[in-house]
């Protein structure tokens, strides 16, 4: 018998260094920012209407009423501009660190929106800020929770392309027991079935050692099949009796929830928000702060290293990804019955896809990954506002829909460049061979 | 067909199942054959994959069937009626599949050339776009990369197909191959885009043709809603017809809609063959897949085989993109991919990275398409079976381990797939 191995002794000294970006990046990502600079400044800042932008903050349910904002809108185009114009020039001269270029592009981004949401604000109608971050994160709940699933996934190298699948099944069996037995039942169903997805995914990628990519995007075939063939053959003639669960209502946390804007956005949601929150919570520290997250991360970097100090490997990557799957399951019950009330064929629609990008986006970390899948979440709640105002040039809500996924793209190319998953995600662990 | 012979096998068990587990002497011509059989031939395992789709399928068949959940209400008081009703309902559902994609029987006592091979023609039209997908899907996977967005490019070759199509008018046999390289060109734009992003940037392809899917939908829903593009009255998302100019020729008969397509497809299927086996190409896209750091050593550009695998790959897509709008459909819709984008990844899969292959599992996959169509007609069957048993097979191909465990295979070393296990990063 050897010595019991502590945590310690399993720590890996890494030195890292920080190679800069290229030459060339730097200089089209500066110049991407003095384009939106100007952009803020000579277009937004010029074309809206003589009005003031009008900034509403009330939000059903809420006790304290803050006043609507208004302002005037050129004026805080062009210093928003100017301050995007300025970013760009100083990344230009002296180039931010690759850390301080991931808040700069959010800041950007966030002042951006602002400087967008004022113009279209000039209208005459007000823009509803408060309704505007609560639909966000109502929309962003199932992607954060399907990203966390990808997340457990991955970090202990077993890659998840099959979250899709996992919210499809999941929302299904929520619909259906939610409908039979109760909504908590359905929750329940949904978290295992889930479950079941991802012990399938464990199976054949550890044990029949499946290329992972490639096996997700079969079980997300499965997965759409099977639930379409069961809705046919189940709930298409009887949606009563099977597919109309209804949906959790939110439930407002007391003094939390009387918070202005704050509150009604964060606690003024139903228990899968919630249960999200802390979900988000939970592995953020776990991963970091005990012993599970550090075999985890260990699994996912390198598995022999793992192995030779006496972790089972292949245990942890079936409870990771098991686990992961349960919660992609979660974030399916979310489509059926935290939101809409009842299922209907392929209802995750690429979600899960979606999920999949804000996990590679956040670089597998929860804290990125949740922020990536809030910006998607918030980009889909901007198109719907928009449709309530009157902005001085309509936009094509078609166009609209589209840019997320552009931003995406640029984010990706641009400021994530080349992402490093955790070493060994992907590759299956066969005892001894390597 | 396999699904046909092995339709009312509800339970998992095989002939060879019960025999004793090793033969040590293998003599005379019924002992090499048994041979054959208990190896892991690929061969023997894709038909070994194929029947245990199918059996899985009768089980789903069962379970959501009405009259065999009646009957088994009183299963102890007459058995027999329970397995009837189980076997009617999974024969007529896989007699449905057979008879929507080969042949219908009762159509040969016609005599009616055009009912007797309708099915087939069905078969080859479905297939078609599946082909061109797959291909498309195949290359990539031998260059290391996955490209997820056949979607997208086939819905760019249809805008481009489309747009040629119905709003240039040209001479006959021009239109239509200007409305084809069209179509290829706004593939091989939409994957180029994703291997300029990959070579310069390093932005995922994952991540990056996925989002270009979105985009592409974005970008033809939009389209469908300006006027130009949009057929009048405007009040329908749909353009206008292709002229018929531009629409492929048929190919049997102007009653059935299998079209010149088919024959584009089996000479790209001829043309990647030889672009990755008997091409200078072919090798460094090889290379590069199977190790980059080997290939950067050899002096292969990486970034530069990534663009031009890209831009091929894309043009296959848009081939799928333009047998879709100048062959079946032909008016571009939002839906004009019709699932082929994703499909393509799993006939890819079933082909196990080779052209040949792929060109088989897409006919497969095709006829198991135009077979759904008659299973939703005739059956109390929900078509959806299809996608199950389409996912099943690709399962079970993916795994020949579990195959081998079922079946108790021996191994023989070979019967690899081709696309190795490999992650995000490499």
């Amino acid at each position: 018998m050897s010595a019991p191995v502590t945590d310690e002794e399993l720590v890996v000294h890494h030195k890292t260094v920080r190679v800069g970006p290229s030459r060339t990046r730097r200089t089209v990502v500066a110049i991407g920012l003095m384009v939106i600079g100007l952009f803020t400044a000579l277009v937004l800042g010029t074309t809206g209407t003589q009005t003031d932008a009008k900034f509403g903050f009330d939000a059903g349910g809420a006790q304290v009423h803050v006043p609507t904002l208004s302002f005037a809108e050129a004026p805080f185009c062009f210093v928003v501009g100017a301050l995007i114009v300025l970013a760009g020039i100083y990344h230009l001269v002296r180039g931010f660190t690759p850390v301080a270029m991931r808040w700069v592009g959010s800041g950007v981004g966030v002042l951006f929106l602002l400087a967008f949401l004022a113009w279209a604000g000039t209208g005459g109608k007000t823009v509803q800020f408060t309704s505007l971050l609560q639909q966000g994160l109502l929309l962003a709940t199932p992607l954060v929770l399907g990203a966390m699933g990808g997340i457990l996934c991955e970090r202990s190298g077993v890659i998840n392309v099959a979250i899709e699948g996992q919210m499809l099944a999941g929302a299904f069996a929520g619909a259906l027991l939610g409908t039979v037995a109760g909504l908590f039942a359905g929750v329940i169903a949904a978290i295992v079935v889930g479950g079941l997805l991802g012990l399938l995914l464990a199976v054949f990628a550890i044990k029949f050692l499946v290329n992972q990519v490639i096996l997700g995007v079969v079980l997300n075939v499965l997965a759409l099949g099977l639930t379409g063939y069961l809705f046919d053959a189940i709930m298409a003639n009887n949606s009563n009796g099977t597919n109309n669960p209804s949906f959790f209502d939110p439930a407002k946390i007391p003094l939390l929830g009387d918070i202005p804007v704050v509150g009604p956005v964060l606690f003024d949601q139903n228990y899968i928000v919630y249960a999200m929150y802390v979900i988000v919570i939970v592995i953020d520290v776990a991963l970091i702060r005990t012993r599970w997250g550090l075999r985890t991360r260990a699994v996912g970097e390198h598995p022999q290293a793992a192995d030779t100090v006496g972790i089972n490997v292949l245990r942890l990557r079936y409870q990771n990804v098991v686990l992961g799957g349960c919660v992609a399951g979660l974030a399916g019950a979310f489509l059926t019955i935290g939101n809409v009330g009842s299922f209907s064929k392929n209802i995750s629609s690429g979600q899960g896809f979606i999920a999949l990008a804000a996990v590679i986006f956040g670089r597998w970390t929860p804290r990125g990954a949740l922020g990536a899948a809030l910006l998607f979440g918030f980009a889909g709640a901007l198109q719907s506002v928009l449709s309530f105002v009157n902005p001085p040039l309509q936009i094509n809500s078609n166009l609209l829909n589209m840019l997320p996924y552009v931003v995406t793209i640029f984010a990706v190319a641009g400021l994530v460049g080349r992402v490093r998953a955790p070493a060994a995600d992907g590759e299956p662990y066969v005892k001894g061979s390597a | 067909m396999s699904e046909q012979k092995a339709g009312g096998e509800p339970a998992v068990s095989t002939p060879e199942s019960g025999s004793s587990k090793v033969d040590q002497t293998p003599d005379g011509g019924a002992g090499r054959l048994r041979e054959i059989f208990r190896s892991d031939h690929p061969a023997i395992l894709t038909i070994l994959a194929i029947f245990a789709a199918v059996v899985i399928g009768s089980i789903l068949i069962i379970a959501s069937d009405q009259a065999t959940r009646t009957a088994a209400g009183y299963f102890t008081a007459a058995p027999m009626d329970t397995i009837s009703a189980a076997w009617h309902a999974v024969s007529g559902a896989y007699v449905a599949i057979f008879e929507g994609s080969i042949l219908n029987p009762s159509s040969l006592s016609s005599g009616n050339a055009t009912t007797i091979f309708g099915p087939i023609s069905e078969t080859i039209v479905s297939a078609t776009p599946l082909i061109f997908a797959g291909l498309s899907v195949t290359l990539a996977f031998r260059a290391g990369l996955f490209n997820i967005g056949a979607q997208g490019q086939i819905l760019l070759a249809a805008i481009f197909a489309g747009y040629v199509g119905f709003s240039w008018h040209l001479p006959v046999v021009l239109h239509v191959i200007v409305a084809v390289l069209a179509g290829i060109l706004g593939g091989a734009l939409w994957a180029g885009l994703a291997g300029v992003l990959k070579a310069k940037t390093g932005a995922h392809e994952v991540i990056t043709t996925i989002m270009l899917n979105y985009v592409a939908l974005g970008l033809i829903q939009y389209l469908l809603g300006v006027h130009g593009f949009q057929a009048k009255p405007y009040n329908q998302a749909i353009s206008p017809a292709v002229d018929h100019n531009a629409m492929y020729p048929h190919l049997l008969g102007s009653a059935l809609r299998a079209n010149v397509a088919f024959l584009v497809a089996i000479a790209a299927t001829v043309a990647v063959a030889w672009l990755l086996n008997r091409s200078t190409f072919g090798f460094r896209l090889r290379t590069v897949g199977a190790n980059q750091d080997a290939a950067r050593t050899a002096g292969i550009s990486i970034s530069s085989v990534y663009i031009v695998v890209m831009l091929i790959v894309g043009a296959l897509a848009g081939l799928a993109g333009s047998a879709q709008v100048l062959g079946t459909s032909p008016q571009v819709t939002s839906d004009i991919d019709a699932g082929v984008g994703f499909d393509a990844i799993t006939v890819s899969l079933l082909g196990r990275g080779s052209p040949i292959g792929t060109f088989w599992a897409g006919m497969l996959f095709g006829a198991l398409r135009a077979g759904s169509v008659q299973l939703l007609a005739s059956t109390n069957t929900p078509s959806d079976l299809v996608q199950v048993l389409q996912a099943l097979i690709v399962l079970f191909i993916a795994a020949p381990g579990l195959v081998r465990l079922i079946f108790r295979l021996r191994r023989s070393g070979g019967g690899q797939t081709a696309v190795v296990a490999k992650g995000w990063n490499g």
